[in-house]
């Protein structure tokens, strides 16, 4: 790469901090409401919650 | 149209999202591997910019996905405000963190291409100034819904944020031909053919789709996370 491939290199590192930080934050805030669904026994359909109340 | 209707139904659109979630992962994955081997090793130096113009393939797609985006969250407030859909909140909710990221990195990279082009890493110029302002109006949208104690009226004052916004997509598009500036004119969407050679539009392409599918499923993903959320929220009020 040329003289300017600080300026490439540091475009694709923006890239990847920026959009894969916030794939890795919108994985997580789902797993975590997700967790705390699933401990107030509300991930499943309200039919099948009705028929185990 | 009858499918967005379907879709407006939060319930039918989790089972949706789910369905189609893990073949959308596989896509985006596909097209960053095949995308990032055409832009950084296979296609060949521009002919004025030289190995620079790299950066428009990262560049030029955020530009559009975040331009996309505002579009998007602009048509969820209309849906919100007139018709009352009950995903269309959740959706802009879940959007505007996303077009906002997009915007950011085109912000960004569009600085690191003009420093070694124009010699400055930034110039109060037509383009990058209302490309700015779109970045400012991304985080008024995420602040003002997140501003209220009741959810709903944070949601109605974003929508109509959303829908005065609009009307900056037209001036990021046209600023190029309306002001002098230092921002290159349009390359690929103009009346006539594109300005720009087959060896690099298709990488461009390539990486313009990659970047559609990780949008798409970004918002898949935070929309069904909103959802959730909201039954929490319920929940909680129930108790």
């Amino acid at each position: 790469m040329s003289s300017y491939g600080v300026f490439i290199l540091s475009a694709y590192l923006v890239v990847l901090v920026v959009l894969g930080g916030l794939t890795i934050a919108s994985l997580s805030a789902r797993s975590k409401v997700r967790r705390e669904l699933a401990a107030r026994g509300l991930d499943r359909p309200r039919e099948q919650r009705a028929r185990t109340t | 149209m009858a499918d967005l209707h379907f879709l407006a139904n939060p319930a039918r659109f989790r089972r949706f999202s789910q369905r189609v979630l893990p073949g959308l992962t596989f896509a985006t994955v596909l097209g960053f591997a095949v995308g990032l081997y055409l832009a950084l090793l296979q296609s060949p130096p521009d002919y004025q910019q030289g190995e620079t113009v790299r950066i428009m393939f990262v560049h030029v797609p955020s530009a559009w996905l975040s331009m996309a985006g505002y579009a998007l969250l602009a048509a969820l407030g209309a849906s919100l405000l007139v018709w009352r859909h009950p995903l269309a909140a959740l959706m802009a909710r879940a959007a505007a963190p996303v077009g906002a990221c997009f915007a950011l990195v085109c912000l960004a990279t569009g600085s690191l291409w003009g420093r070694p082009m124009w010699g400055a890493y930034w110039v109060w110029d037509a383009r990058l100034t209302s490309m700015l302002l779109l970045f400012f109006l991304y985080l008024g949208h995420i602040a003002l819904s997140r501003a209220y104690d009741d959810p709903d009226r944070g949601d109605r004052a974003a929508a109509i944020l959303a829908l005065v916004g609009v009307i900056n997509l037209p001036i990021i598009k046209f600023s190029v031909d309306w002001w002098n500036t230092l921002h290159q004119p349009a390359s690929l969407m103009r009346l006539d053919a594109p300005a720009i050679h087959p060896a690099i539009l298709m990488p461009l392409l390539w990486m313009a789709g990659s970047f559609l599918l990780l949008f798409i499923l970004l918002v898949l993903v935070r929309t069904e996370t909103e959802i959730d959320r909201r039954r929490l929220e319920i929940a909680d009020q129930n108790a």
